[in-house]
C-alpha cells in the first residue's frame, strides 16, 4: 500500500467498474473483469445486467466465483440458459453491449494472446487458450479490457491471435467484415488508455493518481502514445474502496471455507 | 434401453481403446467418479473432447491415455494452466497427443449440431481469430442468401458421453439442473450416454415441465455415485471444492507426486470414495 491510502490494482479495479453503466450488459471474464464488473453492480450500476459463460444471466453474485461456473452465479442469475443457447442468441445474436476481456499478452491495437507463448506448434507455455474471447471479441457491441501492465504482457508483437482487437489497426475491423467497435477502452494498474480515432492505437488519456509517464512506459514493451490533455483518474472513493476489500474479504473467506477434502 | 449398473461395468461395457470420449461438464456437474472409473481400468488412445477440459483430462493425459484432445479452454478454471497437459504438449511427457483447438462458440455449435444429425455447424465466428490458421476444420460457408461469410465447423459425434446429473427416476429418465452446460447436446451428440447420479427417487411427477430431462432411451446406462462430482459440484447437493482446485496446482506440478497422488486417490480407491469427500461441502441450500 503506497501513503495514498490504496494500491495500483484497486485502483485498476476501481477504474474499471466506473466505465460500466447501469444499463449495461456485460459479458464478464474471469478475474480482475469480474471483480471490476461486481464493485459496478455494487455501487453506481446496481441494475447492471452480469453474464459468465456458463450460460448465467444477470447474475448477482456475493463473492467473487473462482471460476466461470460456480453455483453463486446460478443460484442468483435471472436465468441459467445452456452453453450453446449463450453464445448462438445472446452472444451472436448480438444482445451484449460490453465484452470485459482480460489478457495474457496484448499488443496496441487491443489484439490479445492467451493461446501461447512461442510457436504455436511447439510452444515454450501452453497457455489456457481463447475459450468464449473469440467470438465475445468480435460479437460484443464493445470490448473493455483490463490488466497489470508489464512488459511482458504488453509486448509489440503478440504470438498467436487469440482474439481480434483492431489487427493492425485503422480500419483492419472493417475489411473483415467485423461491424461491432471492438476494444474501445483499456485501464491497468496505472492508466486509462483509449484507442486513437483513426490509428486505432491505444491512448493514455488518464494517469492514476501519483503516476508518472515514465512509469508507464518501463512496463510497457511499446513506445507509448499520451494524450496531450492528460487527465488524472480520481483516486476512488472510501465507498468504492471499502466495497471491494469487502467483497475481495468475502470472497478468500469463501474459497478458503470449502476447506480440503480428506482425500481431495 | 437404460440399464441401472454398477459404474465399473458401465465403464467397461461402454468405453473401448480408441474410442472418442466425451466427459462433459461446464465447471458444475464434471464426471469425475467416471473419469476415474476409465483411468482404473487403463483405457489407451482415446479422443478426449471437452470444452473446458480440466482436471479429469489433466489427470488422464498425464496417465497416457489420450492419443488426441479437442477442446476449447485447457485450464484449471481461475487457478491456472493444466500442468500434466503442458508437459504432452511442449514437452511430448508421458507422451506427444494430437491438439486441436477451437472457440467455446465453435465447440458448442458443433456439439449442437451433433445432437441435431447435422454434418457441420455454421455460425458467426472466429473472425480474425489465429485458431483458423492452425485448425484445418475450421473452414467456412457462404450464406446462399446475404453472401455473408460464416464458419464452419464439423460436428462433434462422440462414441460415448459421459455426464453427471443430480438424478434419475427409478425408470431411468434423468434430470440436469443448475448450469446445464452442454450436457443435453453432448449426450445426444453420442452414440452412446452413461450418466452418474447423486440419487434415484422413485419419480419425476412433481417436477417443472419445462426442466432439463434427459429420456431414459437416450441414455444406455446409469450409475449412481453420490458425491461422483468432487472437486466440481451437483447444484442442490453440495459446493464446489474450490481449495482442491488450488490444491492440484501443486499437486500436477511435479511429476511423482502427480504419480503418488494418483496411485493414492485413484487407482487405489473406487466410486465408492466420493461420498465422502464432499461431506463437509454439503449445506443445507
Amino acid at each position: 500500500m503506497s501513503e495514498l491510502g490504496f494500491t495500483p490494482n484497486e485502483m485498476m479495479t476501481v477504474a474499471a467498474s466506473r466505465a460500466l453503466r447501469n444499463d449495461d450488459v456485460c459479458f464478464v471474464g474471469i478475474g480482475a473483469p469480474s471483480a471490476a464488473c461486481n464493485v459496478a453492480r455494487l455501487t453506481h450500476a446496481p441494475d447492471i445486467t452480469l453474464i459468465y459463460e456458463s450460460g448465467t444471466i444477470g447474475t448477482a453474485p456475493d463473492v467473487l466465483p473462482l471460476s466461470i461456473g460456480d453455483g453463486e452465479l446460478c443460484e442468483t442469475a435471472v436465468t441459467t440458459v445452456a452453453v450453446p443457447e449463450m453464445f448462438r442468441y445472446w452472444l451472436q445474436g448480438g444482445r451484449i453491449s460490453i465484452g470485459f476481456l482480460g489478457a495474457a499478452q496484448l499488443d496496441k491495437f487491443g489484439n490479445i494472446n492467451t493461446t501461447v507463448i512461442g510457436d504455436y506448434f511447439h510452444p515454450k507455455t501452453r497457455l489456457p487458450g481463447g475459450g468464449g474471447a473469440p467470438e465475445i471479441a468480435t460479437s460484443s457491441k464493445e470490448i473493455y479490457i483490463t490488466m497489470a501492465q508489464t512488459k511482458r504482457g504488453m509486448v509489440e508483437k503478440i504470438d498467436f491471435f487469440t482474439s481480434f482487437g483492431h489487427g493492425e489497426g485503422g480500419d483492419h475491423r472493417k475489411r473483415l467484415g467485423i461491424d461491432t467497435a471492438g476494444p474501445t477502452l483499456l485501464i491497468t494498474d496505472l492508466a486509462i488508455w483509449k484507442p486513437d480515432p483513426v490509428t486505432k492505437e491505444f491512448t493514455v488519456v488518464s494517469l492514476h493518481p501519483g503516476v508518472t509517464y515514465q512509469q508507464v512506459q518501463e512496463s510497457c514493451g511499446w513506445v507509448v502514445k499520451f494524450a496531450e490533455a492528460l487527465d488524472e483518474t480520481p483516486a476512488p472513493s472510501e465507498l468504492e474502496l471499502r466495497t471491494l476489500r469487502d467483497l475481495q474479504t468475502r470472497t478468500k473467506a469463501a474459497h478458503e471455507g470449502t476447506g480440503k477434502g480428506k482425500a481431495a | 434401453m437404460v440399464k441401472f449398473l454398477p459404474l465399473k461395468q458401465a465403464v467397461a461395457e461402454n468405453l473401448n481403446n480408441g474410442d472418442t470420449v466425451a466427459f462433459e461438464g461446464f465447471t458444475h456437474l464434471i464426471p469425475t467418479a467416471a473419469a476415474h472409473e476409465a483411468i482404473r481400468q487403463g483405457f489407451r488412445d482415446l479422443t478426449l473432447i471437452r470444452m473446458t477440459p480440466d482436471l479429469i483430462y489433466d489427470q488422464m493425459i498425464g496417465m497416457g491415455m489420450a492419443k488426441k484432445i479437442v477442446f476449447s479452454y485447457v485450464g484449471n478454471p481461475g487457478v491456472g494452466l493444466l500442468r500434466r497437459v503442458r508437459d504432452a504438449i511442449e514437452n511430448g511427457l508421458p507422451h506427444s497427443i494430437e491438439v486441436e483447438e477451437h472457440s467455446h462458440a465453435g465447440m458448442a455449435n458443433a456439439y449442437e449440431a451433433g445432437a441435431a444429425g447435422l454434418p457441420c455447424a455454421v455460425f458467426r465466428g472466429y473472425r480474425g481469430a489465429g485458431l483458423a490458421d492452425v485448425n484445418p476444420n475450421i473452414k467456412s460457408v457462404t450464406c446462399p442468401f446475404t453472401g455473408e461469410v460464416l464458419a464452419a465447423v464439423p460436428s462433434i459425434r462422440p462414441d460415448v458421453t459421459f455426464i453427471h446429473a443430480q438424478k434419475a427416476d427409478r425408470k431411468g429418465n434423468v434430470l440436469v439442473e443448475g448450469i446445464i452446460g452442454i450436457q443435453k447436446e453432448a449426450v445426444l451428440a453420442a452414440s452412446r450416454a452413461v450418466v452418474t447420479v447423486e440419487e434415484v427417487v422413485d419419480n419425476f411427477d412433481d417436477l417443472h415441465p419445462n426442466l432439463t430431462v434427459l429420456p431414459r432411451w437416450t441414455i444406455a446406462a446409469i450409475s449412481v455415485v453420490p458425491g461422483g462430482s468432487h472437486p466440481s459440484y451437483a447444484h442442490g447437493y453440495y459446493m464446489r471444492d474450490n481449495a482442491a482446485y488450488l490444491e492440484w496446482d501443486e499437486i500436477a506440478a511435479d511429476r511423482e507426486k502427480f504419480q503418488a497422488w494418483m496411485q493414492a486417490n485413484v487407482i487405489e480407491k473406487s466410486a465408492d470414495d466420493f461420498a465422502a469427500r464432499v461431506e463437509h461441502l454439503r449445506k443445507a441450500a
